[in-house]
């Protein structure tokens, strides 16, 4: 397998072999490696603040042994004055060996991949791709529960707009696993997805209650219901507090379930969740270096 | 004795089996404005293939394939006939290519390509009923969603 010069954009750019490759190099780089990009330097292009990824992207790099240039928000560059990301990836390619992206505006990364000669990370691109969280995500399951193949994950929250959880969901699919999508019927899947999943052989299930499946489940996936993303502000008011997790919750559950989390949130689990043993929400976002190492190790061709 | 609804050319194009509801999406597709010739159109003919049909007549203009490949994200069950002498001299087959390049609008506002000058660029998911995906925001438009460039 060799991921020397791609551009990781999409859930939709990786077949399985890739995804166990990721999965494997994520692993060994739990060790330290600090040397293993030395000399190498990693720009930043942020044209909206995002701390958690950009500091997990940081701290990444430098655990590598390798440098980080770039910028946070779009006010400090030009690219308010009208400058396009075509442009702004031509100057960043000539300074740096790998960029990692991130816009509000979807298909940016797809479009500095294009511009640029040298690998691209999508960082996330508007309501569309976030292929790190995703594989961050993968690499977590794989990681707690020693396997993928049959597990029965649920998916709670706003699945409708969540990019978080379609695309996990794709990814999830290229492994016989059931999925459980438990929201209120307007924040539901998309019936698009449903069926692709269902063409690919997954068994998916639909519920409101989640209740009513949870002594099912050996992974729930919960997402925050995203007011940004919400086109009438009057909708969210009707649905920002659809589920609130409590204790209650563990007397409908297996004794393993484990709960995840792409963080941050705002009220979906309550804090009195945190130290039981299902709670996985932090030790996921750390894993988030492990991946994120191996992506940067795997695109610069120098994972070995 | 077969019923003529529009006269017969000597040389051009005839666009037949089009779904009577989208000729007029598909006849905007070709930019007629930029036609020098006559066109002749009918709507609500029967037909046992699609039930009810429309019929372009475009004379004295021969269709390129690249044209033909457009019609077909509307109407992949058309036929198109070069007409030479009042005689089919060619059929074109009507083929969905798999990428559609400069054809469509991505009408997500959020789209780099609603931000920035770029060659729009659609994947064909599925031909029947079409089904296209925006290569950058990956927004995926069913048949009547989609919005075909215009001139
Ligand atoms: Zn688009």
């Amino acid at each position: 397998m060799n991921f020397k010069g791609r551009d990781i954009i999409s859930v939709r750019d990786f077949s399985k072999s890739d995804l166990l490759y990721i999965l494997k190099i994520a692993k060994e780089m739990e060790k330290e490696k600090p040397k293993l990009l030395d000399g190498k330097i990693l720009a930043t292009l942020f044209f909206e603040p995002s701390t958690r990824t950009r500091l997990s992207f940081e701290s990444a790099m430098f655990r590598l042994g390798g440098k980080v240039l770039g910028f946070s928000d779009e006010k400090v560059t030009s690219v308010k004055k009208g400058e396009t990301v075509w442009d702004t990836i031509k100057m960043a390619e000539c300074y740096s060996d790998v960029i990692v992206i991130r816009s509000p505006v979807e298909g940016s990364a797809r479009l500095a991949a294009e511009a640029a000669s040298i690998p691209v990370i999508n960082g996330g691109d508007g309501a569309n791709q976030h292929p790190t969280q995703m594989l961050l995500d993968l690499y977590t399951i794989q990681k707690i529960k020693k396997k993928i193949e049959g597990l029965k994950i649920g998916f709670l929250g706003d699945l409708k707009y969540g990019r978080t959880v379609n695309s996990l969901a794709i990814a999830l699919s290229f492994w016989k696993v059931e999925m459980y999508f438990i929201a209120p019927d307007a924040l539901q899947m998309p019936e698009h997805y449903i069926k692709e999943l269902r063409e690919k052989g997954i068994k998916c299930h639909k519920t409101s209650d989640v209740f009513e499946v949870s002594q099912k489940l050996d992974i729930l996936y919960v997402t925050r219901i995203q007011q940004e993303r919400f086109p009438d502000p009057l909708e969210y008011e009707k649905y920002k507090n659809a589920y609130r997790l409590d204790i209650t919750l563990l007397d409908h559950i297996k004794k393993d379930l484990k709960i995840m989390h792409p963080l941050p949130r705002v009220g979906e689990i309550n804090a009195e969740l945190d130290d039981t043993e299902h709670a996985v929400y932090f030790e996921q976002a750390a894993n988030g270096v492990a991946v994120r190492k191996a992506l940067l190790a795997l695109v610069l061709g120098e994972e070995k | 004795m077969k019923e003529r609804r529009i006269p017969a050319i000597k040389d051009g194009t005839v666009i037949d089996h089009l779904p009577s509801r989208d000729t007029f999406r598909i006849i905007r597709i070709l930019n007629p404005q930029e036609f020098k010739h006559p066109i002749n159109l009918a709507l609500n003919l029967n037909s046992k293939k699609i039930g009810s049909k429309g019929v372009i007549k475009i004379d004295s203009r021969f269709l390129t394939q690249s044209e033909v490949n457009k019609i077909a994200i509307l109407a992949p069950n058309a036929t198109v006939s070069i007409i030479k002498n009042y005689k089919t001299t060619e059929k074109i087959q009507v083929k969905l290519p798999e990428e559609l390049v400069g054809v469509l609008n991505c009408t997500n506002p959020v789209c780099i390509t609603s931000k920035e000058v770029i060659i729009s660029k659609f994947k064909v998911l599925r031909e029947k009923p079409l089904e296209v995906k925006c290569h950058y925001c990956e927004r995926v438009y069913g048949k009547d969603e989609v919005e075909i460039k215009g001139k």
